[in-house]
């Protein structure tokens, strides 16, 4: 069961009206490395992942859905008053002809999300190195998104995802740390 | 509906609310990795406590934070009501 | 600039087509240096630690690329 919090979880503003920067952060809403992606591999892979660690694939899948609503947050506040034309001219002519000012879990190069973009071995070991291998990768594209982005409000709230990546990689290599588990190699949890 | 721009007051308790609820979020996933660092448990407590003076302060301000009877509601269902957390 | 930043020298070509970057840089934060939290570690405010995006000073990574100009004079 989830229960739904009225708030995000940090402060989202966007100063310039440029609707192209949607076009670009909705990367990070349907992209491979995205918090959808995010969300539903570490939620998926709990239910086969030793008990010790089903709480921290739960928490920060949940958390990943906090991150996934900054993000429509920011896309929709750059979509929501511009005209037609004006989201043409920022290249998103092709997303207004199919989808008007909805949302839609696709990447920045408009290819839709796909559920091959993430995996689940049920193996222990794998299964953490590819969500180590997904944050570091989420916190790149973040980069990238800061790098693309020249309004410091949004940098601010980009910024403060790029930083959860650095958290969450550090809990999941902690993860690997305690399956490792070297005094009690026989113990059965 | 409200239609009006919230008042400051909404962002200031909305920002401290945010705060206090970051920092139980990032205990929370280092006790998931650290259950025995009773430190860490203790300030966890005490974030508890300030995060639930400030819930119930907010809350009467500016109507329910949590869905489903976990939110005290007043004489009129405020729950459904704009504005939403994207659109403020 | 801070020490989270790497930097090497990509091979150029006489026949390169573009203004050398002469200098590359990439980032290293700091959680590739921390195994496993060791407990007790200083804390920012709450105020700071959100502004920062966590908790604790030692695992922040400021993310604020060099100019060409820092890091090839
Ligand atoms: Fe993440």
């Amino acid at each position: 069961m989830w229960i739904y919090e009225k708030k995000l979880q940090y402060p989202v503003k966007v100063s310039k009206c440029d609707p192209r920067l949607a076009k670009y952060l909705i990367e990070q809403y349907g992209g491979a490395d995205g918090e959808l992606a995010a969300a539903l591999r570490y939620l998926n892979q709990r239910y086969t992942i030793p008990d010790k660690v089903i709480g921290l694939l739960t928490d920060i899948g949940t958390e990943e859905f906090a991150h996934l609503e900054m993000i429509a947050t920011m896309v929709y506040k750059l979509t929501k008053d511009a005209t037609p034309e004006q989201l043409r001219e920022a290249g998103l002519g092709e997303h207004y002809a199919d989808h008007s000012y909805a949302l839609y879990y696709h990447n920045a190069a408009g290819h839709p999300f796909t559920i091959t973009y993430i995996q689940a071995k049920g193996d222990p070991i794998a299964d953490l190195y590819e969500d180590i291998a997904a944050e570091e990768k989420a916190r790149a594209t973040y980069q990238w998104l800061i790098d693309l982005t020249d309004d410091v409000d949004l940098q601010d709230s980009l910024r403060f995802l790029r930083e959860r990546e650095v958290i969450h990689s550090q809990r999941f290599r902690e993860a690997v740390e305690i399956l490792k588990d070297h005094e009690g190699e026989k113990k059965v949890f | 509906m409200t239609h009006h721009p919230m008042p400051k007051e909404y962002y200031r308790l909305l920002y401290e609310l945010q705060a206090v609820d970051f920092v139980l979020v990032e205990l929370t996933l280092y006790l998931d990795t650290h259950p025995d660092d009773t430190q860490a448990l203790h300030e966890f407590h005490q974030y508890q406590r300030r995060k639930q003076g400030l819930t119930q302060q907010f809350e009467q301000a500016f109507g329910p934070l949590h869905e489903f009877g976990n939110s005290p509601v007043g004489a009129r269902w405020t729950w459904a009501e704009s504005p939403w957390p994207w659109q403020v | 600039m801070d020490k989270q930043w790497r930097f090497y020298r990509p091979y150029r070509s006489p026949f390169d087509p573009c203004v050398p970057k002469r200098v590359k840089a990439y980032i290293v934060p700091p959680n590739q240096f921390m195994p496993f939290q060791p407990p007790g570690l200083r804390t920012f405010s709450p105020h700071e630690a959100l502004r920062r995006g966590t908790l604790w000073p030692d695992l922040y990574s400021r993310y604020n690329p060099p100019h060409r100009e820092e890091i090839d004079p």
